[in-house]
């Protein structure tokens, strides 16, 4: 169904989604530093960032979570769940790149084996309202991945910016459930084709280019290939295109004591930290930065596909865009797949 | 649904210096609630991560039987944050337990088979848990002979004395003790776990080999295996690597496609020789 949002109605609607869920949309903190937050003023959401610079899996899998408070008394303690999510919630603008990415790290925190409740909670009591990426970027490369700027995939409500008004597409049983809001009203077949003008120029834009195709293969044989070597050289081991990339699950688990109270919690980590795999005895099984990047490309490229069938890349371009050494990952993938084994 | 991050709380029982250099622990603990002792479902060579509110997690293999009811016992060396605070606790001080994690060793595949153990050191601890379960009247006849090889540097850093002593007493076990070097009391053998292999190591047929040891004993041992002409479907070794989560879904204790924490951490050398060397 194809609705839509007057702009002039754009703060009433944000205050009527508040009104019954808790909303989390881009925001812009300062100039150049945007992030998915949640919302306490519907003035906040800034719908215009081309993607907000740090991944909207933190509205799934936060920077910092709390995993349980406890406290302790003599030999006893008591420990508080905090993985209850008490009020529905809303994502509103994010792009289909982000959107894709859950669909990929479902695979690890609603594994089969078992079930990540903070991730699984906030999944299940969120919809989902993506948004038409009509200016994508030159570090773009999601339709290389199986996505697209227009990918609806994942998305419960679609929104596509026409200037005065937002074409708002229901696309699941969680988006028809937005019908009635007062502020949507029926598009009409000239918005309609304006939507689709602004999606064939955006997918125009990014055309599949990134050779993707029997990557796992070639990097079966590449576990000890020099190429490494070059691949590290350029890497400062900043650990930025984990932290903003938005399949990376990797986090820490420690603890925060205040005298006889105190919280669990997981921080996200890196694989690209010596840290990260560091043993206690000072054995660390990847000593280096060769095998720590190789790590971070093997485990995009080959090890998650071999375990999920999927490639753990969406192509949102962010590792590349904010690498302050330029390292450029569809460079990386066109030399693995040119077998560029030196 | 239930929250696989949860500590399940548990009491230390009873708490044992194993040895000489006072750096190995053993920890006997019990759950506080019954039905959390009665859900709690383990093979040998699983592992649990304990935790001490404040002080955080680290993963330890379970170093008693299943046939032991009752308690689990967790052998710690003292080498970071948990492990020290874990040697300092005192008996009644509450732990967290999650678990059992991983995999286990392939105790179905030993059935009807002849079973070689052999350990080194502090890594005996999933060793003893799978040698007291075989040596119960209950799982004596589900393999055939049990030979244990089990050596350390010096005789004061040998774990579990008494039971290697009860064990030594028994005729449906055969037990070689050595120590890298002896010291005046010692009566036992002397000699390096792999040399002392070659010497009391049953025929390969119809044996399954498992080894923990540290990494220079595991080096030396293997090729000794492979002399004795044990294949690799038939050697099984448990790993480790820095974990967290336990369940595979923080990240680093991959080897390849695998995770030690939740695939691992027992794996044959049949499916080690197909995983990079990332350990």
């Amino acid at each position: 169904m194809k609705l839509k949002l007057d702009k002039k109605n754009f703060i009433p609607f944000l205050q009527s989604l508040m009104d019954e869920y808790d909303l989390f949309a881009p925001v812009q903190l300062a100039e150049g530093v945007s992030v998915y937050k949640k919302i306490d003023q519907p003035e906040e959401v800034d719908l215009s960032i081309a993607n907000p610079q740090k991944p909207a899996k933190e509205i799934f899998f936060p920077q910092s979570e709390t995993m349980f408070r406890y406290e302790k008394a003599g030999k006893e303690s008591r420990i508080t769940s905090t993985e209850e999510i008490k009020r529905n919630r809303i994502l509103l603008g994010a792009r289909p790149c982000d959107i894709q990415a859950f669909s990929l790290i479902d695979h690890v925190f609603a594994g089969k084996d078992y079930t990540d409740t903070y991730y699984v909670n906030k999944r299940k009591a969120t919809t989902i309202i993506g948004m038409g990426c009509d200016h994508p970027l030159s570090t773009c490369f999601c339709s290389s991945l199986n996505g697209g700027p227009f990918h609806r995939e994942g998305s419960d409500l679609f929104l596509i910016d026409l200037g005065e008004s937002y074409l708002v597409e229901l696309l699941t049983e969680k988006g028809m459930a937005f019908q009635k809001n007062k502020f949507l009203e029926e598009a009409n077949e000239k918005e309609i084709s304006m939507a689709k003008g602004i999606e064939g120029k955006a997918t125009e834009k990014v055309k599949p280019s990134i050779p993707v195709n029997g990557i796992e293969k070639k990097l079966d044989q590449m576990m000890e290939s020099p190429y490494w070597d070059r691949v590290q050289e350029k890497c400062l081991g900043c650990r930025v295109c984990t932290y903003l990339c938005p399949t990376c699950h990797c986090f820490d688990i420690m603890d925060e004591a205040r005298t006889n109270k105190g919280r669990r919690v997981r921080n996200w980590d890196s694989c690209l930290s010596s840290l990260y795999s560091q043993e206690t005895s000072g054995h660390n099984p990847r000593p280096t930065n060769r095998e720590r990047t190789r790590q971070r490309l093997m485990h995009k490229f080959n090890y998650f596909p071999r375990n999920f069938d999927r490639i753990a890349c969406v192509g949102c371009g962010r590792c590349t865009l904010y690498c302050p050494a330029h390292f450029d990952i569809r460079q990386t993938i066109k030399e693995i797949q040119e077998g560029s084994d030196k | 649904m239930s929250n696989p991050y949860f500590p399940i709380p548990a009491v230390v029982k009873k708490a044992l210096v194993e040895t000489s250099d006072r750096m190995l622990r053993t920890l006997e603990l019990r759950f506080l609630k019954d039905e959390d002792a009665q859900a709690f479902h383990f093979v040998p060579g699983q592992f649990c991560e304990l935790s001490l509110l404040g002080k955080g997690e680290a993963p330890f293999g379970i170093a008693s039987s299943p046939t032991e009811n009752g308690s689990l016992k967790f052998t710690i060396n003292k080498a970071g944050v948990v492990t020290t605070a874990l040697h300092h606790i005192e008996e009644g001080t509450e732990v967290g337990i999650r678990g059992p994690l991983g995999n286990g060793y392939p105790i179905d595949l030993f059935q009807g088979k002849n079973v070689l153990v052999i350990g080194g050191g502090f890594a005996f601890t999933t060793l003893r848990s799978l040698v007291t379960y075989f040596l119960h009247p209950q799982n004596r006849n589900k393999v055939k002979d049990i030979t244990v090889i089990y050596g350390a540097r010096t005789p004061g850093l040998l774990l579990y004395k008494e039971e290697l002593a009860e064990w030594a007493k028994r005729s449906d076990i055969r037990l070689v003790v050595t120590v890298d070097q002896g010291d005046k009391d010692w009566k036992g053998k002397v000699g390096l776990v792999p040399n002392v292999l070659e010497e009391a190591a049953p025929a390969a047929e119809n044996t399954y080999a498992v080894i923990c040891g540290p990494p220079i004993m595991i080096k030396f041992t293997f090729p000794k295996l492979m002399a004795l002409r044990f294949p690799n479907e038939r050697i099984y070794t448990s790993l480790e690597k820095r974990m967290k989560c336990g369940i595979g879904k923080c990240g680093r204790c991959n080897i390849g496609h695998l995770y030690v924490c939740k695939d691992g951490p027992v794996f044959s050398y049949a499916q080690l020789e197909k995983l990079p060397k990332d350990y």
